[in-house]
């Protein structure tokens, strides 16, 4: 599933180019065809070895812990919510899966490749079979629609100009926003700069898209379609999406498994109607939305009473 | 009595404590300027790095050298004149004292080839295009374009920083050249035109007594180095800057602040190497 998506961009990308993009194509990982049916090979045996596995993480941002002994395994062509209350290093557990951060301790594994042991220009090109998406959308702001989407094409390919502009407006056209091409990122509501957003992370045809917060401050008709978006285009193009998230309710919708943070420790895990009923008292209180339970409404303070008479 | 005690006891070892305070916030204040000098210089290393790529894609290196040096050009050209029409009065008033007044031409420019030129075009460069790219920088770290470049596989450091630095480095002498040439003629409107000092004098003078290797060659050598370090300084405070708009702005006040005090210092030094003896 996964060497025959992506494949017809490679061969395009291959038989398009000559002998120039021969250098490109390499790069991009380009396998020839005589090698493929190894790579099918391959193939059967990661499709059950989660995409991303991490394993005993420990991080630490000064004196604070951030994660302490997480294990996760994010599993291929699902959609993998992982909630949290915030402050707890849900965006920086998708910084260290990028390879954007190191961890102190323990192994993050992406596509059989473990990601703080890879040398900048390995993790280079395993980024560009990422896409992220950032909760501001991080649109260039000097360049216009058009060019945000190209952007990712015109620095790793050696695409015709031609073929830029289809794919460029083959990528908008799936998140609704063709018309759009002109404007500027100025002009964008936020709901259409993370979909535009989302169109340059997919323009590469990576094998797995970060959702950094998706559903944060959207009205409820862009959130509709975002939420919907997510879904789709992991079913269409068989990605494998990551969803970081405090929104339980749209969340829940979507995922097809769901990991719950707090305080350092993955405290549940299970598919969204499992949590559902789940016995733990925190992630009950997480997944209701309740004011005061294991995570009380009070902010530790001495005696109220104290506090106010012997002042 | 106990009670009286025991509150001044508390109060000294509070004023004691807060002078420890003092003293380990000093310590700590030292220990990040010199971490930060680190990370300075491991970032131009990067920086530097990436002109393999510039050569590669010059256009990247033009877009910016229309915004960092040719949209500089508007102040640079007309400080420029006001400065060379100002040193024109101020030293015809001094020099006709002594009769001495065909020496305009050599005075005028003598102070702009070596000193003037080089020192207020790199300052209004850090004012004008400094800060401009501090700001630019780091509202594009805390929009978290910078971060999102890198998740698509493009390394910022040579995609936004080595393009903004190189152009840097590249306007500051031209746009010091031609600061000098606007402010030489500049001097020639005011002592020529306006105070009636003899127009072949003012050349003449000026062409016999200035020389190319000693004054213009230096200057050229100044304001490299002012180009150096003011963009330097520009494109790593953007990146350090903290990602947000408090912090974007701090970055780029400091901007200003750190150049003005690099170029007058090392305007000093390089004064004293090249004209010392």
């Amino acid at each position: 599933m996964t060497a025959s998506r992506g494949g017809w961009l490679r061969v395009t990308v291959a038989s398009a180019a000559g002998r120039k993009k021969a250098k490109h194509a390499r790069r991009d990982g380009f396998v020839p065809y005589n090698a493929r049916h190894r790579l099918q090979e391959a193939d059967k045996n990661i499709a059950v070895e989660p995409l991303v596995k991490i394993r005993d993480l420990h991080f630490s941002r000064g004196d604070r812990k951030i994660f302490d002994g997480v294990d996760l395994d994010i599993p291929r062509g699902k959609v993998t919510a992982i909630m949290g209350p915030s402050g707890t290093g849900k965006t920086t557990l998708l910084r260290l899966i990028g390879g954007q951060l190191n961890p102190d301790q323990g192994s993050v594994v992406v596509d059989g490749q473990e990601v703080p042991d890879l040398s900048h220009s390995a993790l280079y090109q395993l980024r560009q079979r990422m896409g992220m998406l950032f909760q501001s959308g991080a649109l260039l702001t000097d360049l216009n629609v058009f060019e945000n989407v190209a952007f990712p094409l015109r620095e790793h390919t050696a695409l015709p100009e031609s073929m830029i502009r289809n794919m460029v407006l083959m990528k908008l056209q799936a998140v609704g926003l063709r018309g759009a091409h002109q404007l500027m990122p100025s002009e964008l509501s936020g709901g259409m700069a993370r979909r535009i957003a989302l169109a340059r992370a997919i323009a590469l045809d990576p094998m797995m898209i970060m959702y950094d917060e998706p559903f944060t401050g959207q009205d409820p008709i862009s959130m509709g379609a975002i939420v919907q978006l997510i879904r789709l285009l992991n079913d269409a193009l068989g990605l494998s999406s990551i969803i970081v998230s405090h929104d339980v309710a749209e969340a829940s919708a979507i995922s097809d498994y769901i990991y719950v943070i707090s305080q350092g420790k993955v405290v549940g895990h299970g598919t969204p109607e499992a949590l559902g009923k789940t016995d733990s008292a925190w992630v009950r209180q997480f997944m209701q939305g309740l004011p005061d339970g294991p995570v009380p409404f009070h902010y530790p303070a001495p005696d109220y009473r104290e506090d106010l008479l012997h002042a | 009595m106990d009670r009286y005690l025991s509150i001044t006891r508390r109060r000294i070892t509070g004023k004691i404590y807060s002078m420890l305070e003092w003293v380990r916030q000093l310590g700590r204040s030292g220990i990040g300027q010199f971490e930060k000098l680190g990370r300075a210089n491991l970032f131009l290393l990067n920086t530097l790095a990436g002109l393999p790529e510039l050569v590669r894609r010059p256009s990247l290196l033009v877009k910016q050298l229309w915004s960092v040096g040719v949209l500089s050009l508007l102040i640079i050209v007309v400080s420029g004149l006001f400065v060379g029409m100002v040193l024109a009065l101020q030293g015809y008033n001094t020099l006709v004292d002594f009769g001495a007044e065909e020496s305009l031409g050599v005075a005028v420019a003598l102070s702009i080839v070596r000193e003037l030129g080089p020192v207020v075009t790199a300052l209004l460069f850090a004012g004008r295009a400094g800060s401009a790219l501090s700001a630019e920088i780091g509202l594009m770290k805390a929009t978290e374009q910078l971060s999102g470049m890198e998740m698509m596989a493009v390394d910022p450091m040579h995609r936004v920083i080595s393009p903004r630095f190189f152009a840097g480095v590249i306007s500051m002498p031209l746009l010091a050249a031609i600061f000098s040439a606007v402010g030489i003629y500049g001097g020639y409107f005011v002592g020529v035109g306006l105070l009636g000092v003899d127009d072949g004098a003012y050349w003449a003078q000026m062409q016999s007594k200035v020389d190319f290797y000693d004054d213009v060659l230096n200057g050229v050598i100044k304001s490299l180095v002012f180009g150096w370090v003011v963009t330097w300084i520009a494109v790593f405070e953007g990146y350090d800057a903290i990602p947000t708009s408090e912090g974007v702005s701090r970055a780029t006040t400091r901007t200003v602040v750190y150049s003005a005090f690099a170029v007058l210092g090392l305007d000093f030094i390089l004064t004293a190497l090249m004209f010392g003896d």
